[in-house]
Parts: C-alpha cells; sequence; structure tokens
C-alpha cells in the first residue's frame, strides 16, 4: 500500500511528527508543563486505542475500560509499597491482572448485548472501585503514593522526564501497529463481522463469543499497560483513576477522534487533553473583548461550554476527526 | 430490634425513592430506547427548584410544587432541544451527549447557586417523629415519603395500565413504528413522556433534599443505582423497576447498616471499619451482576429489546 498525500495522511504525519519532536521543544524552552501534558496525553491516547479496538473494531460498546487502568495502576502500586520495584515483575504483573481482570469479565458480559453490555461492563468498573477503595492497607480512598518509578536495566530511568515520554511514545506506536495486524488478519475480519451482524457470522460457523471475548482480554490488557505507565507518571494511583467519568472520558476520545479508524483514538486524545487544557483560557481571551471582567469569572465554568460542545459533536460531526479528514481527502480527489 | 426496624422501613423508603427515578429511566429506555445519563441531572435540578421556590414563598408545599412544575418544563425543553434527535442512534452516542448534558447541567448549577450546598428545612409538622408501634418512634418525614411514593406509585400504575395515553405508552414501547403509523403524534408523546420521566426524577429529588444536603453531583451517584435497578428489573418495564428499586433500597440501607458488625466477625476490627463502606456499595453492583450472567434481559422484560 503506498501512501498518498490525502489530507488525512498529511494530519496523522504532523501528528506523529509533532509528538516525536515535542521533547525537542519543551527541551529548548524549558516548557516543563508541555512535557508532563503530553506524556499524560500520549499514556491515555494508549488507552483510548485499546478502547478503540474493542468499541470501534468489535463493536463492543464497553462502559467500565477505566478499570484496567486501574488494575494496571494498582498492579504496580502494590507492588512498588511491598518493595518490589523491578519493572521486570511490576509490569508483566499488571498485563497480567488486568488480562486475568479481563477474561472473567468479558466472559461474563458478553453473554448479553445493547445496553444490558453497556450496564454490565460500568457494573463490574464499580466493583473494582469499590474494591479498591476499601483496602486499607494500600491507602484506601486516599491511594498511594509511588516513591520510586518502575526500575529497569542500566540505560532505561524511568525518573528521566524525557525518556519516560519516548517510552510511552514507542508503546503507544507498538500498540497502533498491534492493532494495525490485528484488525487486518483474519481474526479482525471475523471481529468486525460480527459487528455488523453477528447472527450471520455465528450462522457462517463463526463462534463469535470466542473471538470477542479474545477481542476484549486484548484490549484489557493493553489498557492495563497504559494504567502501569499513569501510575509511573504520577507517582501515584488512587481509586479515582478508575472513577466512572473516566471511562466516559475514553469514550470521548475514542468517539471524537473516530470510532474504528487507527489514528482516531491519538487524535481524539490530543483534541480532548488538549482542549481541556485551553479551553478556560480561550474564554478568557474571546470573552474579555466583549464582556470585561465577567468572561474571567466565566472562564472557571469552562465546562459549561464543553458538555455542549459534546453534544454538537455527537449530533453533527458523527465520524470525529477522522471522518473530518477523510471528507476532506474525498473532496480533492 | 427497633433498630432493625428502623432500618427496614429506611430501606423502603430509599428503594421507593429509587423507583421514582428508575420509572422515569425505564420510561425513557423503554419507549424511546434512549440511555440518559443526565437523568440524574434532573433529580439534582428538582432538589435545588424546590430549595429555592420554599425560600421564596415560606412554604414547603407550595415550594415543591412549583419545583415540580419546574423540573417538568425543564425536562421537556431538554427533549425538544438535545433529545429529540438523539433517537434511532447508536447508545454510544446516547452516552456521550447525555455525558455532555451532565457538564453542563453541573456547571450550570454552580454558576447560579454557586458551589456551596443548599438546605432545606422541613416544616415543623413533618419533623415530628411519628410513633409506629408500641415503643417504636419513626421520623415522620421519611414515613411521608414512603406515604407519597407509594400514591405516586399508584398513580403510574394507573397511568400506563388504565388509560388512553398509557396505552399508547406502552405501544411505543413495542413498536413505535407502528404506533406512529396509526397516526399517534409520536413526536409529542415522546415529549410527553420525557417530561413525565424528568418530573419523576425531580420529584425524587426535591422529597431527598430535606434529608440530604442539595449539593451538585448528588445527582450522579444515585442515578447510577437507578441503572442498576433498570437492568435488574428489565428494561421497559415498571414492574420490574418497583421489584428491583425495594430489592435494592433494602441492600443497600441493610448492607450499610449491618455489614461491618458481620465483616468484624471475619476480620480485625480496623480493616473491617474501612472495607465495610466499600464492600457494602459494592453489593449492589454484585447482585446487578449476577442477574444479568443468570437472566441476560433482567428479571422483567418488556417486549423483544
Amino acid at each position: 500500500m503506498t501512501a498518498q498525500l490525502t489530507p488525512r495522511n498529511i494530519a496523522i504525519f504532523v501528528l506523529l511528527a509533532a509528538l516525536v519532536l515535542l521533547p525537542l521543544y519543551t527541551g529548548l524552552s524549558g516548557n516543563r508543563f508541555m512535557l508532563t501534558l503530553f506524556t499524560r496525553i500520549v499514556i491515555l491516547a494508549l488507552a483510548a486505542v485499546s478502547l478503540n479496538l474493542m468499541l470501534g473494531y468489535g463493536g463492543m460498546m464497553s462502559f467500565g475500560h477505566a478499570a484496567y487502568l486501574g488494575i494496571g495502576g494498582y498492579a504496580v502500586g502494590i507492588l512498588a509499597h511491598e518493595g518490589i520495584a523491578s519493572g521486570f515483575v511490576q509490569w508483566p504483573a499488571a498485563l497480567a491482572a488486568s488480562a486475568l481482570f479481563a477474561l472473567v469479565i468479558g466472559a461474563l458480559s458478553l453473554r448479553t448485548r445493547g445496553v444490558y453490555f453497556i450496564m454490565i461492563t460500568f457494573a463490574f468498573a464499580q466493583m473494582a472501585y469499590y474494591i479498591c477503595a476499601g483496602i486499607a492497607r494500600y491507602g484506601g480512598d486516599d491511594g498511594l503514593t509511588i516513591y520510586k518509578r518502575s526500575e529497569f536495566v542500566a540505560p532505561v530511568n524511568l525518573s528521566n522526564k524525557v525518556q519516560f515520554y519516548y517510552i510511552c511514545l514507542a508503546l503507544l506506536l507498538a500498540a497502533i501497529y498491534l492493532v494495525w495486524r490485528l484488525v487486518n488478519s483474519r481474526f479482525g475480519m471475523v471481529i468486525q463481522g460480527a459487528r455488523s451482524n453477528d447472527v450471520r457470522m455465528r450462522a457462517i460457523g463463526f463462534p463469535t463469543y470466542r473471538y470477542k471475548l479474545v477481542c476484549f482480554v486484548v484490549a484489557g490488557t493493553l489498557c492495563g499497560l497504559s494504567g502501569a505507565l499513569l501510575a509511573n507518571h504520577n507517582d501515584f494511583v488512587s481509586p479515582s483513576i478508575m472513577y466512572w467519568t473516566r471511562s466516559g472520558d475514553l469514550i470521548i476520545m475514542v468517539v471524537l477522534g473516530g470510532m474504528g479508524t487507527l489514528f482516531g483514538p491519538v487524535f481524539g486524545a490530543v483534541a480532548l487533553l488538549v482542549f481541556e487544557e485551553l479551553l478556560p483560557t480561550l474564554i478568557k481571551l474571546l470573552g474579555t473583548p466583549m464582556f470585561g471582567e465577567q468572561a474571567a469569572r466565566a472562564s472557571e465554568y469552562w465546562q459549561i461550554v464543553m458538555g455542549p460542545l459534546l453534544l454538537l459533536v455527537v449530533l453533527f460531526a458523527r465520524g470525529g476527526i477522522d471522518g473530518l479528514l477523510r471528507k476532506l481527502s474525498k473532496e480533492r480527489a | 430490634m427497633t433498630l432493625f426496624i428502623e432500618q427496614c422501613l429506611n430501606g423502603l423508603q430509599f428503594g421507593l425513592l429509587l423507583f421514582l427515578l428508575a420509572a422515569g429511566l425505564t420510561l425513557v429506555f423503554g419507549i424511546m430506547d434512549l440511555v440518559n445519563l443526565a437523568h440524574g441531572s434532573l433529580y439534582m435540578i428538582g432538589a435545588y427548584f424546590a430549595a429555592t421556590f420554599a425560600a421564596w414563598t415560606g412554604s414547603f408545599v407550595l415550594g415543591a410544587v412549583l419545583a415540580l412544575v419546574a423540573t417538568l418544563l425543564v425536562g421537556m425543553v431538554v427533549e425538544v432541544v438535545a433529545m429529540r434527535r438523539l433517537y434511532g442512534r447508536d447508545h454510544i452516542d446516547h452516552v456521550l451527549a447525555t455525558f455532555g448534558l451532565i457538564l453542563f447541567f453541573d456547571e450550570s448549577v454552580r454558576l447560579i447557586w454557586g458551589p456551596a450546598g443548599l438546605s432545606l428545612p422541613l416544616p415543623p409538622w413533618l419533623s415530628q417523629p411519628v410513633q409506629i408501634l408500641p415503643g417504636v418512634f419513626y421520623s415522620g418525614y421519611r414515613l411521608a415519603i414512603i406515604v407519597v411514593t407509594l400514591l405516586v406509585a399508584g398513580f403510574l400504575y394507573v397511568l400506563v395500565m388504565r388509560t388512553r395515553i398509557g396505552m399508547l405508552i406502552r405501544a411505543g414501547a413495542s413498536n413505535r413504528e407502528m404506533v406512529g403509523a396509526l397516526g399517534v403524534n409520536i413526536k409529542l408523546l415522546y415529549t410527553l413522556v420525557f417530561g413525565l420521566g424528568a418530573a419523576l426524577a425531580g420529584f425524587a429529588g426535591l422529597m431527598q433534599a430535606p434529608i440530604l444536603t442539595v449539593q451538585i453531583g448528588m445527582g450522579e451517584n444515585i442515578v447510577i443505582l437507578a441503572f442498576v435497578i433498570t437492568v435488574i428489573g428489565g428494561v421497559g418495564s415498571i414492574r420490574g423497576a418497583l421489584v428491583a428499586a425495594i430489592f435494592v433500597g433494602f441492600i443497600d440501607t441493610l448492607g450499610r447498616a449491618f455489614f461491618p458488625d458481620l465483616l468484624r466477625m471475619i476480620l480485625s476490627k480496623e480493616a473491617a471499619a474501612t472495607a465495610a463502606p466499600a464492600l457494602s456499595s459494592m453489593l449492589i453492583y454484585l447482585l446487578m451482576a449476577i442477574v444479568l450472567v443468570v437472566k441476560p434481559e433482567g428479571l422483567f422484560s418488556a417486549g423483544q429489546k
């Protein structure tokens, strides 16, 4: 497949180039905040990519995806708390724990469909939330401070901010590659077939339940990895990492970027989080000439703009950012 | 024993309150096939309206009535402006759009009423404890809630099962195209149903307001319970909602009251004290997971959806 110079490909290229070159800019300008922000964005983009695998390609509307963030995060946090700092133990443990959780939850949830599936995944995530809030040994509601980031062999040092950023970015790209290979394989074809017509897929002899379960587990595991990264990034993990609004945020990223597209979730994560950062300032800037002092006060209430904006995206911009880019491409062609 | 009776009544009262919320949700769910996360916002708005109007008019009952009407209107406006465009879309669109509405409502309330919570004082004639059994006293207001919600449940039953509008609502739940084809003004029906759901949620909010503080985000936690109830009861089934609501109300209240003592038998005192609230909040989700695994369509599923 030769890449064409469509607006969509150019946008993807620009986005990737910007992400790769970002530490250069922050290093030169000394803007530390920007690096921290974008590390967070890259980590959550990884979570969004994993959600997209099951939601966008598999058509499984999970409203509890943040649970895996929490499980991955707590795996790292608990091991660190118990004195096991090696990343070679922590990270596989995070992956294994989220895979196991996803296997159990998936096996039960996939018996239902539609609204019931949304609600049962949600219920399990809430259960995980309350379990973590209830373990007094690991901080309960207040969370768990991680005094030392995961340790790897000599040149790798997660406390180095630039290095950590590049590790996250590399893992994100690897995850996108994995998703690309998966959805274009026979497995991916079955998953997508089951999304558009499950009954028909079963009628021609595919045991779709098993395929979906594998998809569910892969997505959960990837998200667990994201959780392990997030815990390292924050040096902290608390139940709020898997509060249900976080699952909502992840869904927003996927839909905003474009469901069932490779780079959509990355666009969505960047757009949503940058927008959240910028909106208060934006309101102040645009509003002050018109409303004066009032606007400065209103910028505290930026969510009042965010809410209706979400509504507008859902109503008028289906297909998200990727959809817009693709539309541009078609008009040019 | 007194404590047990009291907690059982609390459970019943909470269950009935949850039923008010769940009934609105399940109506909207079953008829419009709409997942409305913002249902809790209407509950919150009902409580805020009640606190404000009661302060203005100086009368609890008058404030409650005004708040009920105002929430009904807000609900109908929301339906016309936003929800109407979401019918027939994917559930994921509903989740996102109504998530946006939650943000909007929460911030609007913060803008109008400020970040601090309000309180709604009870009139003296309602705040007296009532003797229900010899030697057993119970909060008069909670008793009033039980009576009033039972009346509302009865009204709802008559409305849905015995009137022409109710017939249309039930018909809409099982086959909306056919109802539309028979010449019923589906748009108006939907606006009414959504408004009815909003009013029920607002009613629950204003009833609960004197017991809890009226604050931002008060709707989110309780609407989650309402969702759990609709799913356990079976989407679209009001009867299922009633049964599940009372069940969940009991489990939640009794779990919170007696679970810590039970835990203390197995765990150390300290561990039990911290684990109990979290674990008792979990019970309900556990119940829902079990119900869905055993009966994936809920206990009383209405129709084929």
